[in-house]
Formats: structure tokens, C-alpha cells, sequence
């Protein structure tokens, strides 16, 4: 992740490859191993050629020469020859050393070699023709005695000063460059910044390769450096001016843009450490690796907010580096502790780490700088800035954005995960959604809280109003500050609107009557039903009795009616039996009602 | 009046150490270029010159001892420094301009 380290413990770093450089050039290039300066060059100076490196007094040309040299030798094992026309060897000791460098050690180690050349124009009397041999033979012996390829020559416009036939110093110089060439060093020459000129002395005709021009202005009582590469031939490079501090150990140039968007995406989602929250966006929380921007006006509950995803983070075994532009560390964790959230414990575990520092105290290049620097110290997975708005106290509002752009972009690359907090304006009417520097299309997820007045208190309403690649919830919710943190409720929609507060409450417990009535009226109808059912059971059952009672009554009538039907046979076979008419036995017994009696044939 | 005896003034005393001791001159050279060798011959016609037989000419060609040129701190060349006697001069140049070397070496005509 964080790839990184100080002159103090050197690393072997790679130089950088061609192919990772953002722009396309024929020139081979040698890295200067200075923070961001390989960036915005490309890869680095141009090889075997030489420099120009111009600026006014105080600009930091010698000490970035300086560092050159340093990181030539220890980063990518080249040799330097440092030759001085105005500092002395211990003068530059003592210099360089305030970046951190030993450049005693190099020199013992044979990785540096220093010459102090000394011209003192009253000590010299001209009688006739000269010419400079003496320095190319210093110089060739220097590079000879510790196989150097890289070389500084600070500042060459001192022979100007020295002696006063410009014809022949003209003539020396040219040479001097094209012997520089030949014996293939990649060198840096450093000139004055001349009123109308480049440079006093017109440097800038013989070095042509490259140019870079140093800065130091005062810009609102804050002092910034800048550096722009004036001319870089046969590269692509960057023509702005790029903010540049010098600190404790070494330069850092910070390129106002990343170079390139691709670095690697997660796919794990992480909670935010408020339930609901997580719920709103698509039930899982927001990606690994994003920005997220939670912005409302003063006291709306970002910090609180920030503080449950720092939390959350805690939890999950995560490095967090929280920096804090209005708080101290100590007034973040009381307030945090109010609301029941313990950012002490992880504190003294080590996973959280607070900076706190006032805007006004640093220019913005070196609060950028700071910032980054501790990012990668501290290596850490969770980033908060609270708030990001606070910088905005500075003069520079493009700065502002820009510096944000380059922080996301350092942090994206790092796979750590980034919530900024933002303040903006209570402005009655309007919609909070305006943040001040523009980073509201930058960030990945957007949380907005916002203040809504009715029934004579003020509430807060809380929506995401973006979060890219996630199904997010376009639900309005009520955010609440309770003593155990934050919680969203879902809010009220009602005829007028949204309803928060106490009108939620009321609202709910109006509803909860109105659920009452109706659950009681269904109960009634249920019973009223069920009551009929049964009457309606009861007569079925009457009914059914009276049919069986008629059915059966019939089937009796029935039933005397054959059997009067075979007893008037019998009686009629008997009678004409005793009159003896006929002989004529009984017709055979038949078992049922078969005699032609009339009721039988009607029944038929 | 005194008898005869005008007290020296410092100037004088000088002239005198001059006249007195030996010069040492070292010429810096690179090489057997045109320029180098017209120094070094105007080196020894000037000596012979004004200097009669009080001085040395010591001629280093810094092409063959480049470490001498940074420990004696030689830019220029041809470089002639007049060591002794002190102080320390330095004159620059082919040493073509007699004037020049004259006012540079500090040597009074006769």
C-alpha cells in the first residue's frame, strides 16, 4: 500500500519505469528520486544532459541540487559531484542537514565529492589571453576519482562576478556544457533570476534541454514555493506551476492532478456503523476504497456521523488517521464520548490516530504536504478529514479544490477509504446542497443532513444523495443525536410534507389510534359474521327436520294405503269365493303393495 | 639637525625584503597549448627582466596533476601565483600584457 521513505532510512527504490509515466518521450530520463517531481517530469531530468535551474535568491535551488545528488547516490546508486561557487563545503553540510541528509558520510563514503571553488575578483589581475582549464580539470578529476554521473554546478553565474572578460567566459560556458555532454553526466547548473531574463547572465541560451524555474512568493502573509518546467525538450510536460514545500526531509513538489485514474476497486462493502444507515444504502453499507462526503450545516451531526464510521472501522481491526481542523484530539473524544462512542480505546490501541491543526497555520502546499506525509507514516486504511470546508479559511479556493482533488486521488490509489466532512451554509430555503469547493462530483458517495423547521423546532433530515455503483434508498429520514449515538428514523410524510419532531409523534401516535379503530371495527364485523353464520346453521337445520318429518309421514300414508288396497283383494277373492262362483285361488302372496288398487295406478 | 639618519618607513623596509629575497613563482599550465607555452616563456623573459637571478619558476601542468588544481584552487589558465615572498598574488592570463604582470606581481621597475 503506502510506498514510501526518507533519506534517514534509504530504500532501494526502482527507478521508475518508462512505461509508468503518464507521458510519452524519447529522452531517456534520470529520476531525481524527489517527491513529485519524477511525476511531473515524466520520469525525471534528462540523462546525460544538463539542466537549468533557475530562481531567485532563497528559492531552494541549492538545496534541491543538493538533494538531487543525495538521492542520485543513495536511491540509485550514482555518485555526484557537487561543485560550489558560493557555499563552502561545511556551509552546505550544515544546510543539507536540515533536510536530513549527511553529506559528511557521502563524501567518506565516496559517494559525493564537493568542491568549493573560490573566485575573489580582487585577488585576480588579468595579463592576457585565458581560459578556464582549470575548472574542467577539477571537474573531470572529481568525476574521475568517484565515478559521478551526476553533477551540480551552483551557481556558474558566480564566474561572472569573477572575472571580467565576458567574451571568454561566453566561449568557457559553451564548452563547458558540451564537455558536460560528452563525459555523459546528468547535470544540474543553477543560475539568478535576471530582472528581465531567465536567468542574469542568459544561461538559458546554452542549457536547452531543460529548464525549470523556482518561485517564492507571498501570497495573503503566507509564504508558497512553486516550480514550473519553463521548457523540457522533446518530453511532454507540464506547464503549470506545481506548489512545492521544503521539510525536514527533503522536497516535495505536489502535483496539482493525479496522473492517471486507474487503481484497483473493491468489491467488499463496510458498514457505517449506523444500522439504518447501512440499510439505506442498498442494506450493505458503502464500497471499500471510496470517498464519502457527509456535509449539513453547523452542529448537524457530521463529526458524530464520521465518528461511527471511525468506529465501525476500529472495529474491524482498520488503521484510521483522523485529521481535524476545528477540534483538538481530546475535545473530539469527550464529544464523541457524550454520544457513547468510545474513540478512546482505539486511540490507545494504536488504530486511531488524531491530527489536529488550525488552518491558518500553514500555507495550503504544506498543510497538502503534511498531510501526506503523515498518510505515509501512518499507513492507514480509513482516512477522515473534518472538515475539508475548514481550508476554505485560506485564500485560495481553487487551491482548496485542487489539493482535495490530489488528496482523494493519493488516498483511492492507496485502497484506503475516505469520509470528508463539509460544512455549508444555513441559508433558509436553499438547498444545502452546494458545497463550497466543488468536490461534490469527486466524492463516490454523497450524505447530506439538513435542518428542517416546523412546529416551532428544528429538526434534521438526513439523504444520500448519491452513492455510486450502490442502490441507495431515496428515503428522507429523521437523524436524531441521542445519548447513544445517531439514529435515523424513518420520517413522516404527511399532507404537508415531511414531518419530523414532535409532529412526527403526534402523527404517530395518530396513526396508532386510527389502527386501534379499525382493528376493533374488523373484530365487531368478524363476530357480527360469525353470529349469522350460526342463525343461518339453525334454520338449515329446522328446515331439514321439517322435510324429514313430511318425507316420513308420507312414506307411512303410503304404506296403510297398500296394505287397505290388499286387503280389499283378499277380501273380494273371498267373498267371490263363498258366493262359489268361481273357483279361483287367492292370486299368490306378493310380497309388497303390487294389487291395481287406484292409488297404485295414480302412482304410477 | 640629525646626523644623516632618515628612519625607514615601512614601504621601503618592504622594498628592501623584496629586493633581497628570492621570488618563488608557480605557473599552472595544461598542457603543451600555444597559450601555456607563450606564459611560460614571458614568465622567464619578464623574470630575467626584473627579478635578475633572485626567483624560481616552479611550472605545473595541472593536466597531468589534477589534484593540484583543486588543492591550490586554479580556475584560470595559465595561473601564476607569486608565493613568496607574501603576500599571495595571483595573475591570469598568458602573461603577454607586461603592465599587467608588472602591477599583478607587485615588482617595482628599476
Amino acid at each position: 500500500m503506502w510506498v514510501g521513505g526518507t533519506a534517514a532510512e534509504p530504500i532501494t527504490r526502482e527507478p521508475a519505469s518508462l512505461s509508468s509515466q503518464p507521458f510519452v518521450s524519447s529522452l531517456p530520463k534520470a529520476p531525481t528520486g524527489i517527491r513529485g517531481l519524477d511525476e511531473i517530469t515524466g520520469g525525471g531530468l534528462p540523462h546525460g544532459r544538463p539542466t537549468l535551474l533557475c530562481g531567485g535568491p532563497g528559492c531552494g535551488k541549492t538545496l534541491l541540487a543538493t538533494e538531487f545528488l543525495v538521492r542520485g547516490a543513495v536511491d540509485y546508486g550514482e555518485p555526484g559531484v557537487f561543485m560550489s561557487f558560493e557555499e563552502t563545503a561545511p556551509d552546505l553540510g550544515a544546510n543539507a542537514a536540515s533536510l536530513g541528509f549527511d553529506l559528511d558520510r557521502l563524501v567518506a563514503d565516496g559517494q559525493l565529492r564537493i568542491d568549493h571553488v573560490r573566485i575573489e575578483r580582487s585577488e585576480i589581475e588579468e595579463a592576457g589571453d585565458y581560459d578556464l582549464e582549470g575548472l574542467f580539470v577539477r571537474l573531470g578529476h572529481a568525476i574521475d576519482t568517484i565515478g559521478a554521473k551526476r553533477v551540480v554546478i551552483d551557481t556558474i553565474e558566480a564566474l561572472f562576478s569573477g572575472f571580467s572578460n565576458e567574451g571568454i567566459l561566453r566561449a568557457e560556458l559553451r564548452r563547458l556544457l558540451h564537455w558536460l555532454k560528452d563525459r555523459g553526466v546528468t547535470a544540474i547548473i543553477t543560475g539568478e533570476r535576471g530582472a528581465t531574463t531567465l536567468t542574469r547572465h542568459g544561461l538559458e541560451e546554452y542549457v536547452s534541454d531543460c529548464v525549470i524555474a523556482l518561485d517564492h512568493r507571498v501570497q495573503g502573509e503566507v509564504s508558497t514555493r512553486r516550480l514550473r518546467i519553463v521548457k523540457y525538450r522533446g518530453s511532454d510536460h507540464g506547464t503549470n506551476e506545481y506548489p512545492f514545500v521544503i521539510e525536514t526531509d527533503g522536497f516535495t513538489v505536489i502535483p496539482i492532478t493525479s496522473a492517471t485514474l486507474d487503481h484497483a476497486v473493491s468489491e467488499e462493502r463496510i458498514s457505517t456503523g449506523i444500522a439504518e444507515l447501512d440499510e439505506m444504502l442498498g442494506g450493505k453499507g458503502y464500497y471499500r476504497g471510496t470517498s464519502v462526503l457527509v456535509s449539513g450545516t453547523a452542529g448537524s451531526g457530521k463529526t458524530t456521523t464520521a465518528a461511527h464510521m471511525v468506529d465501525a472501522a476500529c472495529r474491524r481491526g482498520e488503521r484510521v488517521l483522523m485529521f481535524t481542523f476545528e477540534e483538538s484530539a481530546d475535545q473530539v473524544l469527550r464529544n464523541m464520548r457524550s454520544v457513547n462512542i468510545d474513540l478512546q480505546t482505539w486511540r490507545e490501541k494504536g488504530l486511531l490516530k488524531i491530527d489536529a491543526a488550525r488552518v491558518s497555520l500553514f500555507g495550503l502546499e504544506r498543510h497538502l504536504s503534511r498531510m501526506l506525509r503523515l498518510l505515509y507514516e501512518f499507513r492507514p486504511e480509513f482516512v477522515v478529514i473534518d472538515p475539508i470546508s475548514a481550508l476554505l479559511d485560506g485564500i485560495d479556493r481553487e487551491g482548496v479544490a485542487r489539493m482535495a482533488v490530489r488528496l482523494i486521488d493519493t488516498i483511492k490509489r492507496e485502497g484506503a477509504t475516505l469520509v470528508l466532512t463539509s460544512l455549508t451554509a444555513a441559508v433558509e430555503g436553499r438547498a444545502q446542497e452546494a458545497t463550497d469547493i466543488g468536490i461534490s462530483s469527486i466524492v463516490d458517495a454523497w450524505v447530506l443532513l439538513r435542518d428542517i423547521e416546523s412546529n416551532g423546532e428544528r429538526n434534521r433530515l438526513i439523504h444520500i444523495l448519491k452513492a455510486r455503483g450502490i442502490g441507495h434508498s431515496n428515503q428522507v429520514r429523521e437523524f436524531q443525536l441521542t445519548d447513544r449515538g445517531v439514529r435515523l428514523v424513518p420520517a413522516y410524510i404527511g399532507p404537508d410534507g415531511v414531518l419530523t419532531g414532535s409532529a412526527r409523534v403526534q402523527q404517530a401516535a395518530r396513526a396508532e389510534r386510527e389502527a386501534t379503530q379499525r382493528a376493533f371495527e374488523i373484530e365487531a364485523r368478524r363476530a357480527r359474521l360469525a353470529y349469522r353464520r350460526a342463525a343461518l346453521q339453525a334454520r338449515i337445520e329446522a328446515l331439514r327436520a321439517e322435510l324429514e318429518a313430511e318425507t316420513a309421514q308420507f312414506e307411512n300414508l303410503l304404506e296403510r294405503d297398500r296394505e287397505h288396497a290388499a286387503h280389499l283383494s283378499r277380501a273380494a277373492v273371498a267373498m267371490a269365493n263363498s258366493r262359489g262362483a268361481t273357483r279361483r285361488e287367492a292370486s299368490p302372496a306378493r310380497t309388497g303393495p303390487t294389487a291395481d288398487t287406484p292409488l297404485e295406478r295414480s302412482r304410477r | 639637525m640629525m646626523n644623516g639618519y632618515v628612519p625607514e618607513t615601512a614601504a621601503d623596509a618592504a622594498r628592501r625584503a623584496e629586493d633581497q629575497e628570492t621570488w618563488q613563482l608557480r605557473l599552472y599550465v595544461a598542457g603543451q597549448t600555444p597559450r601555456s607555452l607563450a606564459a611560460i616563456a614571458n614568465l622567464r623573459r619578464f623574470c630575467q627582466e626584473f627579478l635578475a637571478d633572485r626567483y624560481t619558476i616552479e611550472v605545473i601542468d595541472v593536466l597531468e596533476q589534477p589534484q593540484l588544481a583543486q588543492r591550490d584552487e586554479i580556475v584560470a589558465i595559465p595561473t601564476l601565483v607569486r608565493r613568496l615572498p607574501p603576500p599571495i598574488r595571483k595573475i591570469i592570463g598568458d602573461l603577454s600584457n607586461q603592465e599587467r604582470t608588472l602591477v599583478g606581481l607587485d615588482v617595482v621597475k628599476r
